[in-house]
């Protein structure tokens, strides 16, 4: 029995997202006694692998195989279920993101294994085993249990806090074989911005709605979002006039994110805005309607005009900056 | 080529979500039932390509698993355009169960191209597509923002982290899509609504497939502290409080 874990890295580093999903590893294997595996598909340097250990894991499995440069559900899939079988893994663990969308249920299939995805919290209990899950695009949330013997969780971003440990991990090299045959998705071509800070992944985001009235205020809110180190985003109304491009979209049917604070200028707060960013730790609203919903979902607010409080918000950035 | 396109049956997205017999399920009352906005998505962008003679897409149907109270979706999906429509008669009981259902559906009449949506908007999954997928032993491709047919073979844009990336896949194969996909939903003409009377929807019972999850209660999310307010002459006092209050920048 083992707790098995599975940590994407980006141009060979891992983020955040990935020592998250180790520590809620390391967290469900002291509670069923047992150890955590972690496995990483792709280039990372042995510094790098190592950092896993820092957040409990106590082997890492690195595979490195040129044919997993792209990700290939199909092939994804069979590597890991492959390691879960010979770990014999009872828990997998993959975050709520695209490649975790993309590989975690073929995993079920492959595995048999039942699946609470969105996960928040660690199992709420181990027999039968229950898992606390978003539902209803945050508006509930469901204690599901999971009945088939192996169990995968995919895990909601931010919801879970790094925890550092003091163990040595072992690091294991695996040679897979990839019948380069049964790759089914050929990439073509790449359209990809180096450096920009990711909206899924972002800790801090500042987001503007159509209270903006125009893409020609935007300067101000960029200039925030850069001293803060956020990314920025937008309401659907703003995306769907081309004030802002469309993977700015948040909400119930653009992106879902959850980070660490969202600060929310000229937002009204619509239920389907709210549905992609209510799992946001802090929310920050910047509106002229005091009665704007988007104040009963936020923690700080200020009632006023955009256009004047963003240039001052700047200011004091800059000075806290100094 | 045959395009089947799988829609769940959710609450109206500005739904105020309660729930009944001791929070283990959802109260009905008042709600107005809706195409999940993904799968209207995805078959808007399918009824576009069969609109297309070169695109070589001959039909689009739909399929749903769900009792019979879900018809009115069902019709809804018709009077859009889907040339007719499936319905696996059980209670969806978990994605599991659901992914097994459309698979065999799929086995027994050939479809080239599924799509799915990225997450059903009441018990966000995101897994049925997925599962499906290898149900069937077919490759999926994820996080889909565009697909086209050009000569026979299909294209799809997907968004990567900080990018797209253009990939072909050969037929048969499961898109699940998100955002981008189409531009808006298309909207049921009268005409459609008329038609969609007389168009055949499909009755199937379902395989017995044992469900590997199941939902015990809800619960509503804790409610958040109220609202600090600060002056909007003052936007520093802002800062200061999301620095040494909250610790977040
Ligand atoms: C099926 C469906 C799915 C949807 N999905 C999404 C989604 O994913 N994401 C999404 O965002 N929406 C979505 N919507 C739309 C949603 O219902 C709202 O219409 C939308 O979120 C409103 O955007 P907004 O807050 O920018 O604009 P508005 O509602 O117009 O609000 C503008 C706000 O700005 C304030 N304001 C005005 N002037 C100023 C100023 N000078 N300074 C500061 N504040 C000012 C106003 O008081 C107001 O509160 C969806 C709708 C449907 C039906
Ligand atoms: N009961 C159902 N019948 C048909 N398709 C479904 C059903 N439930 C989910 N789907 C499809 O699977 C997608 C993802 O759902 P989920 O995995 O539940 O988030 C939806 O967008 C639909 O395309």
């Amino acid at each position: 029995m083992s707790v098995l874990v599975y940590t994407e890295n980006w141009d060979g580093k891992f983020k955040k997202l990935s020592f998250e999903l180790v520590s809620y590893a390391t967290g469900v294997a002291k509670m069923l006694n047992t150890t955590v595996t972690a496995v990483s598909i792709g280039k990372v340097n042995e510094t790098e692998l190592k950092k896993l250990g820092n957040y409990g894991a106590n082997k890492i499995i690195n595979v490195n195989n040129d044919k997993l440069i792209t990700l290939d559900n199909q092939a994804y899939t069979s590597v890991i279920a492959e390691i879960s079988h010979k770990e014999n893994a009872t828990i997998i663990l993959i975050a709520n993101n695209n490649t975790g969308k993309a590989i975690a249920p073929r995993l079920s299939v492959r595995l048999k294994a039942g699946v609470g995805s969105g996960v928040s919290k660690l199992p709420l209990n181990l027999n039968p085993f229950t898992v606390y899950k978003r539902t209803y695009s945050g508006n509930a949330f469901a204690h599901v249990v999971i009945k088939s013997d192996v169990k995968i969780i995919t895990l909601a971003q931010n919801s879970f806090d790094l925890i550092e440990t003091s163990d040595n991990a072992i690091i294991e090299n695996l040679n897979v074989s990839i019948d380069g045959s049964l790759l089914k998705t050929v990439v073509k071509d790449v359209q990809k911005q180096s450096g920009k800070i990711v909206l899924t992944d972002a800790d801090i985001v500042v987001s503007g709605g159509r209270g903006m009235k125009s893409p020609d205020n935007w300067p101000s809110l960029v200039e925030l979002a850069a001293l803060l180190g956020a990314a920025t985003a937008c309401s659907r109304p703003v995306s769907d006039e081309g004030w802002r491009p469309h993977e700015e979209h948040t909400g119930q049917t653009g992106k879902i994110i959850a980070p660490n604070l969202y600060i929310a200028v000229g937002i009204s707060g619509a239920t389907q805005h709210l549905a992609g960013i209510s799992s946001s730790k802090y929310i920050v609203a910047i509106n002229t309607d005091k009665d704007a919903p988007i104040f009963s979902a936020a923690q700080y607010g200020i009632v006023g005009d955009a256009m004047k409080v963003l240039p001052k918000l700047v200011d004091a950035v800059k000075e806290i900056k100094k | 080529m045959k395009i089947l396109v799988c829609i769940s049956n959710v609450p109206d997205t500005t739904t105020k979500i309660k729930f009944a017999e001791g929070n283990t399920s959802i109260d009905t009352t008042g709600i107005q039932w809706v195409i999940n906005p993904w799968d209207e998505l995805s078959l808007t962008r399918a009824l576009e390509l069969k609109d297309d003679a070169a695109s070589g897409i001959k039909s689009v149907t739909v399929v749903h698993v769900g009792p019979a109270s879900s018809e009115p979706t069902i019709r809804k999906a018709l009077a859009i355009g889907a040339d007719d429509a499936i319905r696996v008669n059980a209670e969806s009981s978990d994605a599991w169960f659901v992914a097994a259902q459309i698979a065999e559906v799929v086995k027994n009449e050939q479809f080239d191209i599924i799509m799915c949506g990225i997450e059903s908007s009441d018990y966000n999954g995101s897994v049925v597509g997925g599962m499906v997928s290898e149900f069937l032993g077919v490759p999926s491709v994820s996080a889909v923002s565009g697909i086209n047919i050009e000569n026979g073979q299909p294209v799809l844009t997907r968004e990567i982290d900080g990018g797209k990336e253009v990939v072909t896949v050969s037929a048969p194969f499961v898109a699940i899509v998100q955002k981008g996909i189409a531009k808006e939903p298309r909207i049921a003409a009268m005409r459609g609504i008329m038609m969609a009377r007389s168009k055949p929807v499909k009755l199937i019972e379902p395989l017995a497939v044992e469900p590997l999850t199941r939902i015990v209660v809800f619960e509503k999310p804790a409610p958040r502290a109220a609202c600090k307010y600060v002056d909007a002459d003052n936007p520093a006092q802002l800062i200061d409080l999301l620095q040494n209050e909250a610790k977040v920048i």
